[in-house]
């Protein structure tokens, strides 16, 4: 092992592979996600007509407008069940258990289990239960509280993180002025934790919006506007599922591709953006 | 405010020594903070340096500028020249990595690599080009008996290195350091993370080590620059204030601020 | 004391709480029951090992969809990892930060991007293209590995990005210490202390390959025989339970649902393996 004179600069085989491959690591994924954005939208932009927006579906329209509708629903009812189950469940895993407590071990390994779950099982486990066991049928009810399970771990997550970067003075504060541990959580940590629940509803709603299998089996493909929650109903995603998988339709889930891809971008991005702001006014606290 | 009137003439050149880095005008700035003022400095070969002063005084930024590890530090610029065997390491055609090649450092916090003890050792030679198995067996053998190690890890050299000691660790990156033949060793700090008796195996080390090498180290405690080392450097605010053979300096201060300094009256 | 409120409100928060308990536990106890009724009928190794899969003479074999499932996702590991853990290594400790703020979205957006469109694309430019490239009909294992390759790269990158950022400061400065250079501490040190993180991200990759459903029926074929090369078709687990779910009926229906306990019983073991990885990696 020589020394070389210090000014003589070589550039190794091996450093020169290893920046070309880290480049080609990078290179090659910024091409995946060009080509799926790019293929989307270029095949997608011209098929967007205002039929496809009418309030009747029919087989000449492809009208995604009752599916839309259906999503809606299909969110609000899987929130209604999923964010107090979630915020609870996270208030009382940082707020009232004890550490050391096994609950909250069991509870850390299900919710894990939980986020785990493909689809597909999600999408059985709702046939079989709901649809068949408790009788609700194929059905917007069957297929929004079987994501409401599948979005309960993102909702519990989001909410507990959000809760551990409450100051700790905020709740010496409430204590230290005599209010008890229900008005602390309500009037204070809740409220501060907002931003955190919020991007976990809004990252949760992305998920409903973007899932299809476990709502095949669970609420099923009918293309109108679900009458009630007892009937069936498809929700934009199986619209283009059923769209792709009967093959007639092409253009038409080419558009809603579009339509399916900006609304799930946007939802996460806001999310993103909610949860930065909390980061950042955790960072101002601390300064 | 007066610099360098204090220093002695260099003493060390009367002993015929050779000066194997110095310092000419050497300014640092991180963004828009001096760090270091005007610093001259020399060292000598076969000696160990120590540099003193309180916290933020510039002694290990001093160090780090000398194999150039303030190069990873965003916004450091650096003007003045700083030579090895008379050549500048801050010129446009040198490569940092052959530098530090030849002065090695040895940090404040034990770091060996997770991996095992065979492998840190081997990491150095390995990144200079030797992959022979049985010469890097006697390299990493040579490193760790240069180091005072050998006879505790020679068991577990494939034992992962993050099991060992604070002490064993530190002497392990010693040898780490040894193992790719420098000329220049640059310790910062490198025994305030460990107990008494790890630091005064490491001590008995350093000094064992000068025969071969030119030893440069930061230390905040002064008993320790007194022990072991040969020349004493004190700097105070980013600048030397006073430079000179260890006992002299620390018996006989020219400077007040030194005289305070070493008698514990600040900092 | 506790006024009534508090108790009522506590008591709240803890059933809350448990609704994750009870719904794992649901789910295992429905699919379990319901998918043990099929197995109890053909017999579990003939079950799972059985090469044929005809519902119409009451054969039920899964051992081709079993196998078809594990090769995907062994595909998209071999397509996904390398891109994956290379992107991440350029994220970490390449990239400028004033890219990375733009690079950093828009791997988000991969990983929001419904497996409905992924499966999409696959089907309408994936195939086409690959079967041009070998002269098949592109419905083949490799479509299926690339495609879920692509499906899974965000998780891997993402997951090993972090990891890699968790590696101490103090082993980078160590390795340029001793002279080597940005790119080989960067791939001899700061990746393999990262390793651990990394496996979590693969493990974590496998999860999602071998669950996805629809950026499979559409690209790999579907056929349910044993493997033939990687340019023919194959059915995974999970298209075998949406292609038939919708007209089966009495033994071939529960046969679909014990399909979905095999998929589920691997699920869970990944589960475990990735909290076992996280849990050495607190350590």
């Amino acid at each position: 092992m020589k020394n070389k004179p210090l000014n003589k600069r070589d550039l190794s085989i091996s450093t020169i592979l290893y920046r070309i491959f880290t480049f080609l690591g990078i290179a090659l994924t910024i091409l995946v996600i060009v080509s799926i954005i790019g293929y989307i939208l270029i095949t997608g932009i011209p098929n967007l007509s205002a039929d496809i927006f009418a309030w009747e579906y029919n087989s000449d329209n492809g009208s995604m407008m009752p599916a839309i509708i259906n999503t809606v629903i299909v969110v609000l009812l899987s929130l209604i069940v999923a964010v107090p189950l979630g915020v609870g469940s996270a208030v009382y895993l940082c707020e009232y258990a004890k550490t050391g407590n096994p609950l909250v071990k069991v509870v850390r390994l299900t919710t894990e289990t939980l986020s785990g779950i493909p689809s597909i099982v999600y999408g059985l486990f709702g046939s079989l239960f709901f649809v068949r066991f408790c009788g609700f049928g194929l059905s917007i009810i069957s297929g929004a509280l079987t994501l409401a399970i599948m979005i309960l771990p993102i909702i519990m997550r989001t909410t507990e993180e959000a809760l551990l970067m409450v100051p700790i003075g905020y709740k010496e504060g409430s204590y230290g002025l005599g209010a008890g541990k229900l008005r602390t959580v309500s009037k204070i940590i809740i409220p501060s934790a907002m931003p955190g629940i919020l991007s976990g509803i809004l990252l949760g709603t992305g998920r409903i919006v973007g899932e299809t299998v476990a709502l095949l089996f669970t609420a099923g493909s009918v293309a109108a506007i679900a009458a009630d929650i007892t009937k069936s109903g498809r929700t934009l995603s199986v619209h283009m599922y059923a769209l792709s998988n009967e093959g007639l339709h092409i253009p038409k889930a080419q558009a809603t591709a579009v339509v399916l891809l900006v609304i799930v971008v946007l939802l996460n991005g806001l999310s993103a953006v909610v949860a930065g702001k909390l980061t950042k006014s955790k960072d101002k606290e601390s300064k | 405010m007066e610099t360098n009137t204090n220093i002695p003439q260099n003493e060390n050149t009367q002993t015929s020594q050779k000066i194997k880095m110095e310092c000419k005008n050497v300014d640092l700035f991180y963004d828009k903070f001096q760090a270091l003022k005007n610093v001259n400095i020399e060292i000598t070969e076969n000696r160990i340096m120590s540099f003193i002063g309180p916290s933020g005084c510039g002694k290990s930024t001093l160090l780090r500028s000398l194999n150039r590890m303030n190069d990873l530090v965003e916004g450091c610029t650096i003007t003045g020249e700083i030579h090895l065997d008379g050549q500048n390491i801050y010129s446009p055609q040198t490569d940092v990595n052959n530098l530090r090649k030849r002065v090695g450092m040895v940090f404040q916090k034990p770091n060996p690599f997770p991996m095992s003890v065979f492998d840190n050792v081997a990491y150095g030679p390995r990144t200079h080009g030797v992959h022979n198995r049985s010469e890097l067996n006697n390299i990493v053998e040579k490193s760790l008996r240069n180091a005072a190690i050998w006879d505790e890890l020679k068991d577990r050299l494939h034992k992962n290195a993050l099991g060992l000691s604070g002490g064993q660790q530190q002497r392990l990156c010693i040898a780490r350091a040894l193992a790719v033949e420098p000329d220049v060793l640059l310790m910062d700090e490198a025994t305030s993370a460990l107990d008494p008796l790890s630091t005064s195996k490491i001590e008995d080390l350093v000094i064992e080590l000068k025969k071969n090498y030119t030893i440069c180290m930061v230390t905040h405690n002064m008993q320790q620059a007194l022990r072991i080392s040969d020349d004493t450097a004190f700097f105070l605010l980013g600048e030397i204030i006073e430079i000179g053979k260890t006992k002299e300096l620390f018996t006989t201060p020219k400077d007040k601020r030194t005289e305070n300094y070493i008698t514990g009256r600040f900092g | 004391m506790k006024s009534y409120k508090e108790q009522i409100w506590q008591t709240l928060f803890l059933i809350a709480a448990c609704a994750s308990i009870a719904a794992v536990a649901l789910i295992c106890i429905f699919l379990f029951t319901n998918g043990s009724k099929a197995i109890g009928e053909i017999g579990l190794w003939k079950f799972l090992t059985g090469t044929t899969w005809r519902p119409g003479n009451d054969i039920y074999g899964i051992l081709p969809m079993i196998v078809g499932s594990i090769l995907v996702t062994f595909g998209a590991i071999v397509v996904g990892v390398p891109v994956g853990v290379l992107a991440a290594v350029f994220m970490a400790k390449f990239c400028p930060k004033s890219i990375h703020r733009f690079l950093k979205p828009l791997i988000s957006l991969l990983a929001g991007i419904p497996s409905v469109v992924f499966g999409f694309f696959g089907l309408s430019l994936l195939v086409p293209l690959m079967g041009d490239l070998t002269g098949s009909n592109g419905k083949n294992i490799l479509t299926a590995s690339i495609l879920l390759g692509m499906m899974i790269l965000p998780t891997i990158i993402e997951v090993s990005e972090s990891s890699m950022r968790a590696v101490p400061e103090s082993y980078y400065e160590g390795a340029r210490a001793l002279g080597a250079t940005h790119e080989r501490t960067t791939y001899t040190v700061m990746l393999p202390a990262a390793r651990s993180g990394v496996m979590a991200g693969i493990v974590l990759g496998i999860g999602r390959a071998i669950g996805e459903t629809l950026a499979v029926i559409w690209v790999a074929g579907n056929q349910p025989r044993m493997p033939k090369g990687l340019l023919k078709g194959i059915r995974t687990l999970t298209a075998n339970i949406v292609l038939e779910m919708g007209y089966a009926a009495d033994l071939h229906r529960d046969a679909l649902i014990a399909t979905g306990v095999v998929l589920f019983v691997f699920i869970l073991i990944i589960n475990l393996t990735f909290s076992a990885i996280k849990r050495r990696m607190q350590v």
